[in-house]
């Protein structure tokens, strides 16, 4: 099989052999990566926008390194800079990059669905760094390469996902791609940041930390937000912390030698106790040099030459 | 036009839940004769070959957006997008710029619709002032204006004890109150229906919860204050089960239901489609399933559109930052027969009994009859007529249907209003 | 595609790389500082005989190393779908090594281009040869072997098959025409 997708919006709609393609691709990826000459000319003359609508520095630095491995330009546009100030919309945004012969355009964008609409708009392939709630696709292949290479497999495992998944757009993209490709997701959280019908999903929901943990392969712990607490949505840190923070008795839960992820940045001593981010089970550190293989991986299955116009 | 003589017709005589071969004479826009072979020695003669002539079908949820949102719509296109789809009046709501809430501006809303000329457009005014839901409106001033309803529609009255004054005084004045129902701190920031489409596509929703609370509210105002009550676009089964029980009760309650609402659930958000943005959302197949059900059992009085034009611009954007609504007057005929006359789920005179007496009593209208001496008000409906949905085909400035694409089957073919033709889709013999 | 002659049989290929093997030894000195790399796909199976030819003649264990050369092409702008990237293995330094790059056909000579490329990005190696199974002709770029099984003049319109057991189960070199 080969690639024949010019965007990657979300982790729904792809195909396990996509997946697949991927994380294989990736390998290769991180193959270069530890070169001593990081640089392979296989995009030379293309151009990578990178259009963020939400501060990230450490996403759209990961592609941008990706970009500059694989020898394509890369131009960073983040709204406090471009013309979105002035009040273009995002469609009329896209047709000036498009016209400005951007081949791949990366966007991170505040609102679900951002990157839909621009994959409409827009020749150029569009790859999403995160859309509102919705998706954010290579942080979970990120994820899903890294308990690949970890683990040697992704089919059978226990993955429990912790933490705010109502406004996580990485558990979404990690809930479609670790059950694709048939491993077990359990969630747990507070009870207000569980979404509606989320079990149609696929994932079984767990009220305490204790059992979603019970025999666990892989634990992946969300990033708490404070202002969380003043929408209301829980009643202060140190109750998160006691409810649903992962610190070493509670990982001793889970499976001997069971990866602790954690998307970034981290909360120390909120939803992960120190010794636990720092700890012989964490692959923290590891997910954001394979966050780089990934995107690498994505822009040279996105950004060939004659990718037809959808 | 001085006589009109439609011959050949079915006649739909909704009040006596009738329909019968009939011709209709029309002299000087009143109806002067129904009955077999009848003939004109002067005038136009239609032939309508065996097709529905039911009452003007009437909508009693539009939104024109004249004065302050004319790029989106004005009376006059409005009107022309009610005329296409078969109805002869609508009543407007309030939420123009500036906001219907004094004699001024439901006299230019009149004005407006007098000289466009083609349907009748009863304004509904605001329940209080700028529709902040704080001071009253003069509300006789109003009503001696010409207003037909009061409603803050668009957005909801979240006081209680304002909704419960504004009902007492309304009551007092003699109009109904048409309720937005949203209980705004439960819906607040959302944009779909909240279930699992909106888990799927990360969109924040606007619980089911957050308009039966306030279904359940206003009805227990009603009842207090004896104000008759009118619910706006019941979205949900919870809804449909409160109004039940209030109506079982006495409760002086009445419901609408929109196309869209008794077609579409909230899968048509899938791919961030802002065609299919609304308030209330679409909601699921439960919710489908009991509002027909609750159309069927008479607990839902009325089918109204809640036509909503927007430009396009305005809905070309990401998702959250679309406005809500979506036009329905030229194709809600199409959808009534398609989803619920041909399934069996409504009669074709339990269906025109919901587009035109049923408002006419809600609103204190004379329309929405076939009786001598009546306005003239018809709408000529081919039941076999079939046509795919193209928005770009509307007469409604707006483009803004989620149904573009879909066939629909019964079709208004002509519209009439005080016995001028107003809408001839061109396919009855003209003599 | 029609069949048309087969040019190499399980013994002549293996009689070509024996050849080949002694080649490298002669050409080299030895085997000291000698690797070799094998281009994906059907030039890994032959890197891993010459190797172990090559220990059979001289007693000493010569590195192999695979190498994809996907992300070094020079058509990965006008292709309508990207290839997929295979994985490179090269487990030991370039740097100061005598290379052998092993492939089955050299055609164009535009694989052993972007290989040389990727190779370089590697590291600095001393030398570097080339050894083919086939040499076809109709080269498009100033490159030559050194080493060559068997040399086949063909047209353009041809199609060079190798199949190895490795890689396709059974063993010989067939001249294909396009119809």
């Amino acid at each position: 099989m080969n690639w024949k997708r010019k965007d990657v919006l979300g982790l729904q709609n792809l195909s396990v052999e996509e997946i697949e393609i991927i994380l294989d691709t990736a390998v290769s990826m991180k193959e270069v990566l530890g070169r001593t000459i990081k640089k392979v000319p296989a995009l030379r003359g293309r151009t990578v926008v990178t259009l963020f609508y939400e501060p990230s520095t450490r996403t759209r630095t990961s592609f941008e390194l990706a970009a500059k491995y694989l020898s394509a330009d890369s131009v960073n546009l983040s709204a406090s800079t471009s013309s979105v100030v002035k009040g273009e919309t995002l469609k009329d945004t896209a047709r000036t990059l498009a016209a400005m012969g951007a081949d791949v355009v990366v966007l991170r964008h505040p609102m679900a669905g951002a990157p839909n609409l621009l994959a409409e708009t827009i020749p150029a392939a569009v790859i999403n760094a995160g859309d509102g709630t919705h998706e954010h696709p290579t942080q979970a292949l990120l994820d899903m390469f890294t308990v690949r290479e970890k683990l040697g497999k992704l089919a059978g495992l226990n993955v429990a996902i912790i933490g705010d998944i109502l406004h996580s757009r990485v558990a979404r993209s990690n809930i479609w791609g670790f059950t694709k490709m048939g491993a077990r997701v359990r969630i747990c959280g507070p009870a207000t940041m569980i979404p509606a019908s989320i079990e149609t999903m696929g994932v079984e929901v767990c009220t305490g930390i204790e059992e979603a943990l019970e025999g666990a392969d892989v634990v992946m712990m969300l990033r708490i937000q404070l202002e969380r607490q003043q929408q209301g949505l829980f009643p202060s840190l140190q109750e998160y912390t006691r409810l649903f923070g992962l610190n070493r008795q509670r990982l001793a839960l889970a499976r001997p030698g069971a990866l602790v992820m954690h998307p970034g940045p981290i909360n120390r001593g909120v939803e992960i106790s120190p010794e636990v981010a720092d700890g012989v089970n964490s692959v923290i550190t590891e997910q954001v040099t394979n966050g780089v293989a990934v995107r690498m991986a994505l822009l040279y299955l996105l950004g060939g030459g004659g990718i037809p116009v959808a | 036009m001085h006589k009109l003589l439609l011959k050949g017709g079915l006649v739909v005589d909704p009040a006596a839940g009738e329909i019968f071969p009939a011709d209709i004479l029309i002299e000087k826009g009143k109806i002067a004769a129904i009955g077999q072979d009848l003939e004109a020695s002067e005038g136009t003669v239609i032939d309508v070959g065996g097709r529905l002539v039911s009452p003007g079908l009437i909508d009693m949820h539009v939104h024109f957006r004249e004065p302050g949102f004319e790029a989106k719509e004005t009376i006059a296109t409005g009107s022309r997008a009610a005329a296409r789809g078969g109805f002869t009046a609508v009543a407007c709501m309030p939420n123009t710029d500036p906001v219907a809430d004094n004699r001024a501006v439901i006299s230019y809303i009149r004005a407006r619709a007098e000289q466009a000329g083609l349907i009748k457009v009863y304004p509904v005014a605001a329940l209080t002032r700028g529709s902040r839901g704080e001071e009253l409106t003069e509300m006789a001033d109003l009503k001696e204006a010409g207003a037909v309803a009061f409603s803050d529609d668009g957005r909801p009255v979240s006081s209680a004890a304002v909704m419960r004054r504004a009902m007492q005084y309304a009551r007092m004045v003699g109009l109904p109150v048409i309720s937005h129902c949203e209980e705004p701190t439960l819906s607040a920031g959302g944009v779909m229906h909240e279930g699992y489409m909106s888990t799927v596509l990360g969109l924040p929703g606007i619980p089911a919860a957050a308009e039966e609370i306030m279904v359940a509210r206003d009805i227990i105002l009603s009842e207090h204050t004896g104000c008759p009550l009118h619910i706006a676009h019941v979205s949900t089964a919870g809804s449909v089960r409160l109004i039940r029980e209030a109506k079982a009760r006495g409760v002086p309650v009445t419901a609408e239901v929109t196309p869209h609402h008794f077609t579409l659930t909230d899968r048509a958000v899938a791919g961030y489609n802002t065609s299919a943005k609304v308030n209330p959302p679409l909601r699921t197949e439960e919710d489908v399933a009991a509002l027909k059900e609750a159309l069927a059992d008479g607990t839902i009085d009325v089918i109204a559109t809640d036509h909503a034009p927007h430009t396009v611009e305005e809905k070309d954007v990401e998702f959250q930052l679309a406005p809500f609504g979506m036009v329905g007057l030229e194709t809600a005929v199409g959808l009534v027969w398609t989803e619920l006359v041909i399934p069996g789920v409504l009669s074709p005179v339990e269906a025109i009994r919901k587009l035109t007496v049923n408002p006419a009593r809600i609103l204190g209208l004379q329309d929405g009859v076939i009786r001598v001496g009546a306005d003239a008000d018809i709408t000529i409906i081919d039941p076999g007529l079939t046509e795919v949905v193209d928005p770009s085909t509307f007469a409604s400035k707006g483009r803004n249907s989620p149904f573009s694409g879909k066939k629909l089957q019964g079709l208004p073919v002509a519209t009439i209003v005080r016995g001028r033709l107003v809408y001839d889709r061109g396919l009855l013999a003209v003599t | 595609m029609k069949h048309k002659v087969q040019i190499l049989d399980k013994e002549g290929i293996r009689r070509a790389l024996t050849r080949i093997a002694h080649e490298i030894i002669e050409r080299n000195k030895g085997t000291e500082d000698l690797a070799l790399i094998g281009i994906r796909r059907r030039g890994v199976p032959l890197a891993e005989r010459l190797a172990a030819k090559i220990r059979e003649i001289e007693g000493s264990v010569v590195p192999v190393g695979t190498l994809d050369i996907t992300l070094y092409r020079d058509d990965l702008n006008t292709r309508d779908q990207q290839p997929l990237v295979h994985r490179t293995e090269v487990p030991f330094s370039v740097t100061e090594k005598k290379i052998v790059l092993v492939d089955d056909v050299i055609y164009t000579g535009r694989t052993i281009r972007a290989a040389l490329d990727a190779i370089m990005d590697l590291g600095r190696p001393r030398v570097i040869q080339l050894a083919v199974l086939i040499d076809r002709g109709h080269r498009e770029l100033p490159i030559r072997p050194d080493y060559v099984g068997k040399n086949v003049p063909t047209s353009r319109r041809e199609i060079v098959e190798v199949c190895l057991q490795e890689t396709d189960g059974e063993e010989r070199v067939l001249i294909l025409e396009k119809d």
